[in-house]
């Protein structure tokens, strides 16, 4: 069995088998992977007996599961209104020239996607933008440079 | 139950009506018409179009007709200053996202959006072109369906179609907001996915974005080509319907008028395919003797019952889809189609004297199924492409008007022989539960040397409208050759839709259900209501459809298979006896399983 | 009409006195429908937007005869502008709980649920934690009655009551065709109370100190304290707890940088009022209604980027579903580039707002409702801007 298939598994088990279950099942597997892969809503359908086009219809509908592959880390900057006007534009330019990529492109070595989003609830303290799950407010091109760097560090 | 009633006033008119009902169904029992989109009758209620807004005093919003139950004391409004404002934005909205290009589009006359369109007299609306060129791309991947996104108006009713009637879902709404619109999964082309091929959401589509693939031309193209012999062949619940599409009401049989119609139209010679429903009886009759005998005498743990019928290629397709470990159930019979298609090019053009390189078989169904039918690799036994091209009741209604045919005009006329002899049995196949009943004519009086013990040979219990029948017959004192049977209690079971057929698979498989026979029609209603029958379809059509074939079966003289001279004939000259060696050659197969998800 | 003077107030996040295991004490040992008139009295109204009265919505769904019910926190907080829910749920995750409890106890549920935006992940440990004590200590106390928290995945439609049941129960948060209402057919389809985080904050607080306390605050028609989320042009950004029934006027003081040219009350969906109005504003109820955000604009801002933001947004965040929105939206967008860029006449606007009215009456939810606001009040007050 793949390694998502047991990730599935596990998370079927967890939540429970049945249409409920299945917002947190995907997000399970994008905490895991990242991305909904072809593979993985395969799996979902067949556990849950749903068909796939009912999967991938369900996730596609949520931005935060995506069904097309994406880096290890995820950063999504917030374009909407209150850090437009604080200067995410900036900060979209600082983090497309470190990485070399646009919004909505891929790091070649798949460790970065970039990504805008809406509003992220941080407006007072915009621009700001979520790495993964974690927020970083107050931003401007140094401070956007400096996060990237640790991750890059991680890496 | 009993319901409490409410009194309201639709444009100032008072009505009485059930508690639950919505102001849509109120109002047509005043004969208000509200026009719709993502409303059907078949279906559940989305809500989602918003054509079929009225004003209800007092609210703040405009409600949404189909969607909306009516409470005491209200007052709606079907056409105030509001309603039409507000009706005519929707249309313009649907229109600017839509490559309304009509002229060229197969639902051109026959579509919702444009009836709408022409009503609100919508010529250069206002509103800014949103069609994206990359939505231009038809699918026409499946050799039965046609999809094209740029005609969608995201009414859903195909999405509600292939879940509630079909459960495939093969087709789903996807992403949101601009992006929305109507996927397979992951987008990949309709012939990789799980779809059947029913067209039952073709018959849903208000649009052209959901079309059966055409292949009038190519029939046009044999016609017109002097070296081949074309014979056409016509399903039996073709004829109970082709009328709809040619300004007669419904419900007109128009079985002589078609074959006259198909002669004008230049066909060589005009058959029909209720020959072989009835060489289906014998062959799936005695296949289901055979079964029952190895289950019941041999004790043979290897044979699988209950026998599903296999004359649904919509169905086929689902069963090797979803319920694959059940294939051994399948009948191996192919299609009346199929079996014609086999037997044309091999019987009929002995008899002819005939080049089977030189024919060309067409085949006029009420299904789309049948076109991905007729392209399957199992389907060659022939040594040819048994059928070449299959077209639907539509297509053909198109041909007839294309040749200038004035149809209510046209005089009766006769199948040609060999292979267009029928009985009442064979008709009745188009309908749900016409199968069962033929077989059950005809096994009952191979097994007891009796008729059927039904008044007049109507086997009423396995008619009808509802979702999943059952029946049960009494064999006693049976011949001896069937001594076997005597004092067995035939149970058999009736599904059409296939969320039907899902139920009778589950309870099968899971052991709750011991039937001996089950026949199962892809089409909610059997091929009355097949993908590929003139649209609309609702309940009432389907029951007026039903009503015809059933008064065309009573109106034979002939009605069960085993008494149709020409198949008598077959056996006798061509194919020996049933389940014999030809038959096993030409007119069954067997199936195998395919991806699920 | 009745106007305040704007006073900042501290109740929701103050947490002395405030044992929540006390006051669920108090509140069992009275009646189910004494908690319920306690509410109804105390005029509390929804903070999440549209501001129906908790007490009825209470009421309703009590009387529905179901064995299964539910209460549901409604933590999506996604209306740009917006960030008072997550700064509850960060600091006194407690009263939020305790509000449900409460709830829970009232109307017969015995599961409640917090759907907290995906954006809010980062909450989520901590949050579990104190609801995994918050279930153990409710279970200590006989009381039966568990909180659950979900996510959500982002998509600001879900914090569409109905849209977020689909999303619970594992479909798109395509929001439903109403009637039925919640209180009939919620989640699940059983009987259900869907509050907004800050509304239960408030609901705990009035079991707290009665209803009498919570009525000292506001105006007849709106009732209380609100929190509310300040952010755009001002020097003072931020969280802030104020009296309802303020003119806009006296808040522009306040958090204003001086040169205010306009503020967007009620985020995306709300409406933007001009400086020439804002005496004449009253925040609550009687007034502009609005779930807390407020985006301050000065005179360097062009409304024309404003408005393309938002409809920007609700292009994108439109489920998708009914065709005045899903359609509209897209115009309605593409519409103000035409007209800015002169491949359409500045009159075009004015069908444009036709349409943005058709929307506000024949969309299927909230959303589609909603963009006439933003549209048309920016339209009608900054009309130049728009076309040059
Ligand atoms: C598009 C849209 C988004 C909404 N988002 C939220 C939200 O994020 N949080 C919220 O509490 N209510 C939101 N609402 C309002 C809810 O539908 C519902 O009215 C509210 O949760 C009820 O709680 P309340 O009575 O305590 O305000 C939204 C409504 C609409 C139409
Ligand atoms: S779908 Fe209807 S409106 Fe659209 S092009 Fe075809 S006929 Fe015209
Ligand atoms: S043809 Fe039948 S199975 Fe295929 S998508 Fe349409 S309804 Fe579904
Ligand atoms: S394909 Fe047809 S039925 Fe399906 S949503 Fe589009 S217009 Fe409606
Ligand atoms: S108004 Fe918009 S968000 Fe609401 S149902 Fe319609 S499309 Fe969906
Ligand atoms: S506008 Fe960026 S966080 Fe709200
Ligand atoms: S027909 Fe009623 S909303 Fe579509």
């Amino acid at each position: 069995m793949s390694s998502t298939a047991l990730l599935i598994k596990d998370l079927v088990e967890k939540h429970g088998k049945n249409r409920n279950s299945l917002m947190p099942i995907l997000q399970g597997i994008v905490q895991e992977e990242r991305y909904l892969s072809e593979d993985a809503m395969i799996n979902v359908a067949k556990e849950l007996d749903l068909s796939t086009a009912d999967v991938y219809g369900t996730a596609s509908f949520y931005t935060f599961l995506d069904t097309v592959p994406r880096g290890k880390n995820i950063i999504r900057i917030c374009k909407t209104i209150s850090c437009h006007m604080k200067g995410k534009d900036e900060i979209i330019e600082t983090v497309e020239n470190m990485l070399k990529v646009k919004v909505g492109e891929t790091s070649h070595d798949r460790n970065f996607t970039l990504l805008t989003a809406n509003c992220l609830g941080w407006c007072h303290q915009g621009p700001v933008m979520l790495i993964n799950d974690d927020i970083y407010p107050d931003l401007n091109p140094g401070k956007a440079t400096s996060i990237l760097e640790e991750y890059m560090k991680a890496h | 139950m009993s319901k409490y009633l409410v009194n309201l006033k639709i444009n100032n008119i008072p009505v009485t009506v059930e508690e639950g009902t919505t102001i849509l169904d109120a109002a047509k029992k005043l004969n208000f018409s509200i026009p719709t989109l993502c409303y059907h009758e078949d279906l559940s209620v989305a809500g989602n179009c918003r054509v079929c807004l009225v004003e209800v005093s007092g609210a703040r919003n405009l409600a949404a007709s189909c969607a909306t139950p009516v409470s005491e004391g209200m007052e709606v409004f079907t056409n105030s200053k509001n309603v039409r404002t507000s009706r005519k934005h929707v249309v313009e909205l649907l229109l600017s996202e839509h490559n309304a290009d009509c002229t060229k589009c197969f639902k051109n006359g026959h579509c919702e959006l444009q009836d709408l369109a022409s009503a609100y007299r919508i010529g250069d609306h206002v509103f800014i072109d949103l069609v994206k060129p990359k939505d231009k791309v038809i699918d026409i991947s499946s050799p039965s369906i046609c999809k094209d996104d740029s005609k969608c108006i995201r009414c859903q009713r195909c999405v509600r179609t292939c879940a509630e009637l079909q459960a495939v879902s093969a087709l789903a709404v996807c992403h949101k907001g601009d992006h929305q619109r109507i996927s397979t999964f992951l987008g990949k082309p309709m012939h990789e996915v799980v779809c059947t091929n029913c067209g039952q959401c073709i018959n849903r589509c208000p649009t052209g974005a959901l079309t059966e693939r055409s292949y009038i031309e190519e029939v046009w193209e044999a016609i017109n080509d002097l070296g081949k012999h074309v014979v056409v062949q016509t399903a039996p619940a073709v004829r109970v319907a082709l009328g709809e599409d040619l300004g007669m009401e419904l419900g007109t049989r128009v079985t002589g008028k078609m074959v006259s119609a198909l002669r004008h139209v230049g066909f060589d010679s005009v058959l029909d395919t209720d020959f072989t429903a009835d060489l289906t009886i014998l062959e799936e009759g005695n296949e289901l003797l055979r079964r029952l005998k190895k289950v019941l005498v041999d004790k043979d743990e290897t044979v699988a019952l209950p026998m599903f019928t296999s004359c649904s290629p919509g169905w086929i397709k689902y069963i090797e889809h979803m319920f694959s470990e059940q294939l051994p159930n399948l009948s191996t019979c192919k299609s009346p189609q199929q079996m014609f298609g086999a037997l044309a090019k091999t019987y009929y053009a002995q008899r002819k004297n005939i080049n089977p390189k030189n024919m060309v078989v067409v085949s006029i169904m009420p299904c789309t199924a049948k076109k991905f039918e007729s392209g399957r690799p199992e389907m060659r036994d022939s040594g040819y492409q048994d059928v070449d091209y299959v077209l639907t009741t539509r297509e053909l209604a198109m041909m007839i008007k294309q040749a200038g045919i004035d149809f209510s005009k046209l005089d009766e006329d006769g199948y040609d022989t060999i292979m267009g002899d029928s009985t009442g049995a064979a008709v009745i196949f188009g309908s749900t539960g016409g199968v069962m009943e033929a077989a059950l004519r005809t096994v009952y009086e191979v097994v007891t040397g009796r008729e059927v013990p039904f008044t007049n040979l109507n086997i009423v219990p396995v008619r009808g409208m509802e979702g999943v029948k059952e029946a049960r017959i009494m064999l006693k004192d049976v011949k001896p050759d069937f001594s076997y049977l005597e004092g067995v209690e035939v149970s058999v079971a009736i599904a059409h839709g296939l969320s039907n057929a899902k139920k009778i698979m589950e309870a099968v498989r899971d052991g709750k259900a011991t039937y001996h026979f089950v026949e199962v029609m892809a089409c909610p209603g059997g091929c009355l209501g097949g993908g590929g029958q003139p649209i609309p379809t609702s309940p009432d059509i389907r029951k007026k459809r039903a009503e015809a074939i059933y008064s065309e079966d009573e109106g034979l003289i002939r009605r069960k298979s085993h008494e149709n001279p020409e198949v008598l004939q077959i056996y006798k000259e061509f194919l020996i006896e049933p389940l014999g060696h030809k038959s096993h050659d030409l007119l069954h197969t067997h199936y195998k399983p395919r991806k699920r998800y | 009409m009745e106007t305040n003077v704007l006073k900042k107030v501290d109740i929701i996040f103050d947490i002395t006195d405030c044992d929540y295991l006390k006051i669920l004490d108090r509140c069992m040992s009275k009646t189910q429908d004494e908690v319920i008139l306690d509410i109804i009295d105390s005029g509390l109204k929804g903070r999440g937007g549209a501001g129906f009265p908790t007490g009825l919505k209470w009421k309703f769904t009590k009387n529905e005869d179901s064995d299964v019910k539910y209460v549901i926190c409604n933590a999506d907080e996604g209306e740009p502008g917006t960030f008072k829910d997550r700064e509850i749920l960060d600091r006194v995750p407690e009263k939020v709980f305790t509000g449900m409890a409460i709830c829970g106890y009232a109307i017969g549920a015995k599961e409640g649920y917090i759907y907290l935006r995906g954006e809010y992940n980062f909450l989520k440990k901590n949050l579990q934690a104190k609801i995994d004590l918050f279930n153990k200590q409710t279970i200590e106390k006989n009381f039966d009655f568990t909180i659950f928290l979900r996510s959500g995945s982002g998509a600001y439609i879900c914090g569409e009551e109905s849209a977020l049941f689909e999303s619970m129960e594992g479909f798109r948060g395509e929001p439903r065709n109403k009637p039925p209402y919640p209180t009939i057919a919620g989640y699940n389809w059983k009987p259900t109370v869907i509050n907004n985080v800050e509304t239960l904050v408030y609901v705990s607080m009035i079991c707290n100190l009665g209803p009498d306390k919570f009525k000292e605050l506001g105006t007849k028609d709106s009732r209380g304290s609100k929190v509310f989320s300040v952010s755009g042009d001002t020097p003072n950004a931020g969280i802030y707890e104020i009296e309802l029934g303020m003119p806009l006027e006296q808040f522009v003081d306040a958090f204003g940088d001086g040169d205010t040219k306009a503020v967007q009350v009620g985020g995306a969906s709300g409406h933007c009022v001009p400086r020439k109005n804002f005496n004449d504003t009253i925040i609550g109820f009687e007034g502009i209604p609005t779930g807390g955000s407020m985006m301050i604009f000065n005179s360097s801002r062009s409304m024309y980027n404003v408005l393309h933001d938002y409809l920007e947004f609700f292009t994108e965040e439109s489920c998708g579903q009914c065709t005045p929105c899903r359609v509209g939206c897209q115009q309605l967008l593409k519409g103000i580039e035409a007209v800015k860029k002169g491949d359409r006449k500045p009159s075009y606007l004015e069908e444009l707002k036709k349409l943005a009215l058709t929307m506000k009456s024949a969309a299927k939810c909230g959303l589609g409702q909603s963009v006439a606001n933003p549209f048309n009040s920016i339209i009608d007050n900054f009309r130049e801007e728009i076309i040059y």
